[in-house]
């Protein structure tokens, strides 16, 4: 029956599937090319988004001037190549929707939790494979649908992502309140149900399937964080879908859970008694954990790369779960810091606070823990270390910001500026999006078999930091000047003609950043065909994803899954000729397993 | 208990079961997400403060409640290998299933007597809340029931014995899942108004 049976060596379920085209490279149920599908799917919505950002950005530096860019790209939406104040408001949402979900969560952890749950907890792929590829598909879906809302007569959802109402819930209320708005619901209640088919695999599989030896305290920090990146997405995604269904009943139905009394193009609406302010606390219940979604994955990423490239064990491999943890359950807790001006009672206020400044605790040990790694570490200054060590500096300087923003009595002066436009892209899109590269980077040869063009990416690395920073560090001072976020223009404001010079050099900056995006892109592409063959363990890692075959075989080992003797982390220990020493290596005899 | 013993079909079996009860949870979550709603909404001046449950939601959480006693009797009776008292006590469940979604409807009918409306212009909000949370369990009985008839239709293929039952035991948790759901969204909408 199968044609390769020689290499399906199963040890205990003994059946072959015969592979087509169909089976292994669209519907497959192998997590191997699932991650790969989620990487791809992810990489070409990370296009669109960031386009999306490239062309608002022109319209803020260079206001209502023609762009041969608009006219090309918005047709009907920019005439005279104006861009159109009702398709800036669609990009700004459709930006932020496309880049906080379809990329840095589906794409950044679809595709490392898919990859490296069953590589290194040593499994042979998921607990479902059926229901992994459903979850991926399902993705999929919901990005065409996305993708096709761009394209709807009255234009796309325009209404900020976090589609507060009255403007999602009235479909008169703007253009892209109609179909747009509709469209914008259907993807992301497909998206939420595609992230808790993927979130549930991934927790049953790393409490079920680890191999022998591999106890909870022997994981790399990568799957403790992908593994508390999914009981948070469990946990919080459905409140999402309990919010957008209150808003279908508002928009379709007549009720009036979030709307009170409206009155709007001249009609009195019938709507009465509700409140916005409801919506807010279900949405950021979700919102908030969803940052965290978007980061820990990047943490893990960061913390394997970093220990890696130092040659050194982590520093603090305890320290950094509880922090994890404690990072999770206070994730649940802060949501309200975002509706500080909301008209919150200042107690509650004081309450969110309070548990919001917590948390810079367990970021403050994380971020001590990488900085103390890296010190007198043997630095290996490959592309992902770089990304990895460019992930703390934007971490911190985004958190930073973040207890001025978590303290309500100043949040409440810079609330809706650039402030915290500045704040958000440093501390969670930046640093997930340099999480992520670093993970591509480095597991790329475990992806495709073959390595990443140094070179290539140092160019990338050192023009994408230069260009974040750029972008994102004068938007404090305008933030702090008062210039107020999400507006088509600012030229109506002779407040704010001061900051217009400033405004320019961050578009240029974003410009010069987007552009250096395509070294990334060719580099990625091409690599995946003329790239440089890898070795068996390029980075000389000790994890267990470096001991499978580098040519991918459905079950992952030939033979039997190998046993694990130590934690992930002996880098450098005393007594061993070579200075690293892999997960699978039995403890020489009188070598203590290091109390960690 | 360490987890990383067993043989592969073990540690799926295991991490099957596991997988429905971390469902159970996010589907729990939602449900809180709506009664969360519901309590800070009942500050709202338009919320209605004299509503009283009609009688057929009481009809049907006895109801919903037997069906997951007959559901444990099945299992019992499997487990003991009675073929035939398994499949009576099985298509009991299912009919009382189908009862339950009855009586729901008929207490929907009984607020509407009352002259209060679900949807729409002349809606009030109290009872828009308990139509959505209703009507968004029965949603889950409905797949609770189509799980029930896959597990029937299995035992009549005779599938299932005291041995290999996992098709009938994750089909039973969601189905009591349901059911204890209800009981809390009764008990709820009882003595929270």
């Amino acid at each position: 029956m199968s044609t390769h049976a020689d290499t399906h060596a199963h040890d205990d379920h003994g059946h072959h599937h015969k592979e087509t085209f169909v089976t292994k490279y669209i519907f497959s149920q192998d997590h191997k090319m699932i991650a790969k599908q989620y990487l791809i799917t992810g990489t070409i919505m990370g296009v669109i988004g960031v386009l999306m950002s490239l062309m608002f950005r022109m319209q803020i530096a260079w206001p209502e001037e023609p762009n041969v860019l608009f006219e090309a790209l918005l047709g009907k939406w920019a005439p005279d190549g104006v861009m159109d104040a009702d398709i800036y408001l669609a990009l700004v949402t459709i930006h932020g929707t496309i880049m906080v979900f379809f990329v840095l969560t589906a794409g950044l952890s679809g595709t490392f939790s898919n990859l490296l749950i069953p590589l290194q907890i040593g499994a042979r792929d998921m607990a479902s494979g059926f229901l992994n590829m459903v979850s991926y598909w399902l993705f999929f879906l919901s990005s065409v649908v996305m993708v096709i809302s761009l394209f709807v007569e009255a234009g796309p959802a325009a209404a900020g992502w976090t589609i507060y109402p009255p403007l999602s819930a009235l479909p008169m209320a703007q253009g892209g309140s109609g179909m747009g708005m509709t469209l914008w619901l259907v993807s992301m209640a497909i998206f939420i149900a595609s992230s808790l088919l993927g979130s549930l695999n991934y927790i049953v599989t790393v409490i079920n399937l680890r191999t022998k030896g591999m106890s909870m305290t022997r994981l790399p920090l990568t799957i403790w964080a992908f593994f508390v990146t999914a009981i948070i997405g469990v946990v919080s995604f459905p409140v999402l879908l309990s919010a957008a269904l209150l808003l279908i009943m508002d928009r379709s139905f007549g009720t009036s859970f979030f709307l009170s009394d409206i009155f709007i193009q001249g009609e009195v609406l019938h709507y009465q008694g509700g409140s916005p302010v409801l919506f807010e606390h279900l949405f950021w219940f979700l919102g908030h954990p969803e940052v965290y979604i978007v980061i820990l994955p990047a943490m893990g990423l960061v913390s394997e790369i970093m220990a890696s490239s130092s040659r050194k064990p982590i520093f603090g491999y305890r320290a950094m779960i509880m922090s994890i943890l404690a990072i999770a359950f206070l994730s649940t807790i802060v949501w309200g810091h975002h509706m500080f001006i909301s008209g919150m009672n200042p107690f509650l206020g004081s309450v969110f606070t309070f548990t919001t400044l917590l948390i810079a605790i367990p970021s403050a040990v994380k971020a001590f823990n990488w900085i103390t790694t890296i010190w007198k570490g043997n630095l290996q200054m490959n592309p992902a270390m770089l990304f990895s060590i460019g992930f703390v500096s934007t971490f911190i300087t985004g958190g930073l910001t973040g207890i001025i923003l978590g303290d309500s009595a100043l949040d409440i002066n810079v609330h809706d500026t650039y402030f915290v436009v500045a704040h958000f892209h440093l501390v969670m899109g930046i640093s997930a999006l340099y999480g992520m590269f670093a993970g591509i980077y480095h597991w790329f040869p475990k992806m495709f078999g073959r390595m990443l063009n140094k070179n290539l990416g140092y160019i990338h690395f050192w023009v994408t930091a230069v260009c974040a920073y750029g972008v994102f560090f004068p938007m404090h001072f305008i933030g702090m000047a008062g210039l107020p976020r999400r507006y088509y223009t600012n030229s109506n404001f002779p407040l704010f003609d001061d900051l217009a010079d400033v405004n320019v050099i961050i578009t240029i900056f974003a410009l010069v950043g987007g552009v250096f995006q395509l070294v990334y892109l060719y580099n990625f592409f091409s690599s995946i065909f003329f790239g440089k063959k890898t070795v068996q363990n390029p980075w000389r890692s000790t994890t267990l994803e470096w001991t499978a075959p580098i040519k991918h075989i459905h079950g992952n080992w030939e033979g039997e899954i190998p046993h694990v003797y130590r934690w992930s982390y002996d880098y450098n220990k005393p007594g061993h000729d070579v200075d690293f020493v892999p997960q699978n290596v039995p403890l020489k005899e009188g070598e203590e397993e290091l109390h960690h | 208990m360490d987890l990383t013993q067993g043989t592969q079909e073990e540690k799926n079996n295991r991490a099957k079961k596991m997988m429905l009860w971390f469902g159970i949870i996010s589907l729990i979550m939602s449900f809180a997400g709506w009664t969360s709603a519901f309590v800070v909404s009942s500050s709202r001046p338009d919320w209605l403060t004299d509503f009283k449950i009609p009688d057929a939601f009481v009809i049907s959480t006895i109801v919903i409640v037997i069906s997951s006693l007959t559901l444990l009797l099945a299992k019992r009776s499997l487990q003991s290998g009675q073929h035939q008292t398994t499949s009576i006590w099985l298509v009991a469940t299912f009919i009382l299933g189908l009862f339950f979604i009855y009586n729901q409807f008929r207490g929907f009918q009984e607020i509407i007597n009352l002259g209060y409306n679900f949807t729409g212009p002349t809606s009030n909000v109290t009872m828009s809340y308990v139509y959505l949370i209703a009507i968004m369990h029965i949603l889950h009985v409905v797949v609770g029931l189509i799980c029930l008839m896959v597990v029937i239709y299995n035992h009549f293929k005779q599938k299932y014995d005291a041995t290999n039952m996992l098709g009938f035991e994750l089909a039973a948790t969601f189905w009591h899942f349901v059911d204890l759901l209800w009981v809390y969204l009764f008990f709820f909408l009882y003595f929270f108004k």
